[in-house]
């Protein structure tokens, strides 16, 4: 199969988890969004990779991984600590600082 | 007959050779000392952290990172004395981080800037002490919710956050390699080691909790939103030119590769890879620089976060992003220049405007810091899109000049306290001048050198910034620095005014008297102001010797 159709699906992965980002109101969900995001980037490595017959996409895919994983860890802990001290997790609540 | 012969009697090699070997890195640790010292310190914490007795954490984290602080820069000036900045420099790591003037010099600057901030972290005067605990601006336990029963067990029990240490050292790494990252996967994880530990500080403050965590889940989100942007333009990137090297990068858009495989051929071909990359690219870089359509973040987090790390955060960030903002346009993508230009021309400018006129409206004296940060912005985008050795150089010494009166600015705002802890909208500050004449006057310094009057760093930095633009044909970009530089001098001499002609309130806040710690860092930062203004002359020519990137 033609790796460039693997870009497009890349793309359309992409396109989602922004989307994602920009209309759901809930922290999770928003973070989520994220790591699709990421995910679609490491299929666009991959595809690339394989386009050029060179290592490093697949090796960059692996950092992404493990930077996904870092993250997972940093914003759980934040999203979980402003849930707990509003009862919500709504990024619309969030708004102390509004003008 | 040999064991292998007979072995090769039923077996054959693979007829495919494998896709291309790995080679064992070689690594140039004493080039790298800078950031290696200040990992292993950042380590060193976590392991304080585990095994040292609470009581003596804050102590032995304070002098750890002190001394790795003081350690790595001592490191980049022995390299810089080494020739490292000017002949002797190259390409370390398996081309993975440059070792250049420019590398060096924002290094340097990072790791002072940083040194001195850290000592803000440290401070433990300003608040009267809590049950015969020394209290900093940090949360007592930040995984308890705020006023809950646990959160006061644990203030009681004069527990304190001495993690911060460790985390700063960490973000310190990263901001050191990401203006000397050579290909674009070590500019990403260099990006990430330096944001993750930054969303956590923004998190863990003393008093104002539920604004800081706030400040903290719309920075992560928001950052974790643009470094994604910023991957996916990698990728696209990487799709064009088939490497992520800089240099690989750079033959490839100027068309001077010597062998081109049919892949290399098919992908040089599209266009639409390579600028729809590199605008992504830039797009997660401006946003750690806060440059206007992505500026978005800045006075929340600003505002919500510990105004120590607002302070470390503003200015280190700052340094670090126009660096690598700097290496990616100079040595990535020079032939792109003709496209990348005129992008660059609206958003400076669109900076430059926006952050100065918002800041006119703003009520809360840390806000009105972010906006002028994001005008700041503005300003260094002007030197970068000069395209001469003179705009790197300009941008160095801007940098230079910018951070210390961040820090010094953002360390006399800690100062200013009421019963809520720092009193941080304008009205309070009225009549400041009366009752405190040399906090107000340290301010007001600072107020000046963010406008550019003459004889402060912010004069010096501007005008070397503008003049460089002006000689690399961006002339109108000068007219409207000059423009908002005019607005933005409006809204800091209207704070100077309100600190020293108007009434003081009798329920006013009052003035804490720091430890020797912050005030070494509000005296550095005016020191570096005044000679910066009066005696710039060395420090432009040592910029000028850093300014060239090595390929």
């Amino acid at each position: 199969m033609n790796p460039v159709n693997y870009l497009y699906l890349a793309a359309l992965l992409f396109t989602i988890g922004a989307a994602g980002v920009l209309i759901r109101r809930n922290a999770i969900v928003v973070f989520m969004c994220v790591e699709l995001m990421l995910n679609a980037c490491n299929l666009a490595f991959v595809a690339f990779s394989r386009m050029h017959g060179n290592l490093d996409g697949q090796i960059i895919a692996f950092f992404t991984m493990v930077v996904a994983a870092a993250e997972v860890v940093v914003g759980l802990a934040i999203i979980v600590s402003l849930f707990r001290s509003r009862h919500s997790a709504s990024v619309d609540d969030a708004s102390l600082m509004k003008l | 007959m040999s064991a292998t012969a007979v072995h090769s009697l039923w077996t054959t090699a693979a007829e495919v050779e494998p896709l291309g070997k790995i080679p064992t890195p070689h690594i140039e640790y004493a080039q790298l000392a800078p950031v290696l010292i200040v990992v292993g310190a950042a380590v060193l914490g976590i392991l304080v952290e585990a095994f040292v007795p609470r009581r003596a954490r804050y102590y032995t984290q304070l002098f750890l990172t002190t001394v790795a602080l003081a350690a790595a820069f001592a490191a980049v000036v022995g390299l810089a004395a080494g020739g490292y900045g000017t002949t002797e420099k190259q390409i370390a790591a398996m081309g993975a981080i440059a070792v250049d003037g420019p590398a060096l010099f924002l290094q340097g600057t990072i790791l002072l800037a940083s040194l001195v901030s850290v000592f803000t972290f440290a401070e433990r005067r300003l608040d009267p002490a809590a049950h015969g605990n020394r209290i900093d601006s940090f949360a007592a336990e930040a995984a308890a919710v705020p006023g809950s029963e646990h959160e006061k067990a644990a203030v009681k029990a004069g527990f304190t956050t001495t993690e911060v240490f460790p985390l700063v050292l960490f973000a310190i790494t990263g901001m050191l390699v990401f203006p000397a990252a050579n290909d674009l996967l070590t500019l990403f994880i260099a990006l990430e080691v330096f944001s993750l530990p930054l969303y956590l500080l923004c998190a863990v403050a003393r008093r104002k909790r539920l604004m800081s965590q706030e400040a903290a889940v719309k920075y992560f989100l928001l950052g974790a939103f643009s470094s994604a942007f910023l991957l996916f333009g990698i990728a696209l990137v990487y799709g064009y030119a088939g490497s992520v090297s800089y240099a690989r990068i750079a033959d490839v858009v100027e068309g001077s590769v010597r062998t081109i495989d049919p892949a290399l051929a098919d992908t040089m071909g599209n266009d639409a890879l390579l600028l729809i990359g590199g605008a992504l690219i830039l797009m997660g870089l401006l946003f750690k620089v806060g440059a206007v359509p992505f500026h978005m973040w800045t006075p929340d987090v600003y505002q919500g976060a510990p105004t120590p790390v607002t302070g470390f955060m503003a200015a280190a960030t700052k340094v670090a992003a126009f660096g690598a903002l700097l290496r990616l346009l100079y040595v990535a993508l020079p032939g792109l220049a003709w496209d990348w230009q005129p992008v660059m021309w609206a958003i400076a400018i669109v900076t430059m405007l926006g952050g100065a006129i918002v800041a006119i409206t703003q009520t809360d004296i840390k806000r009105l810091l972010a906006y002028s940060s994001i005008a700041h912005a503005g300003f260094i985008l002007a030197g970068v899109i000069a395209t001469t050795p003179e705009g790197i150089s300009s941008v160095l010494f801007y940098l230079l000049a910018y951070s210390f009166v961040t820090i010094g600015a953002f360390a006399v705002v800690t100062l200013v306290r009421d019963a809520g802890g720092e009193a941080t909208h304008l009205s309070k500050w009225a009549g400041l001048g009366r009752r405190s004449p040399l906090v107000a006057a340290v301010f007001a310094v600072f107020l000046l050198a963010f406008a550019g009057i003459p004889l402060t760093s912010g004069f010096a930095g501007k005008f070397a910034v503008f003049k460089a633009a002006a000689e690399g044909g961006a002339g109108a970009l000068v007219v409207v620095g000059v423009i908002s530089s005019a607005i933005a001098a409006f809204f800091y001499i209207r704070v100077i005014v309100l600190m020293f002609f108007s009434e003081p309130k009798p329920e006013g806040p009052t003035v804490a008297v720091p430890s020797p710690l912050t005030m070494t860092t509000i005296g550095v930062g005016v020191a570096v102001t005044l000679v910066l203004g009066l005696a710039p002359q060395y420090f432009l020519d040592l910029a000028s010797q850093a300014g060239v990137f090595v390929r």
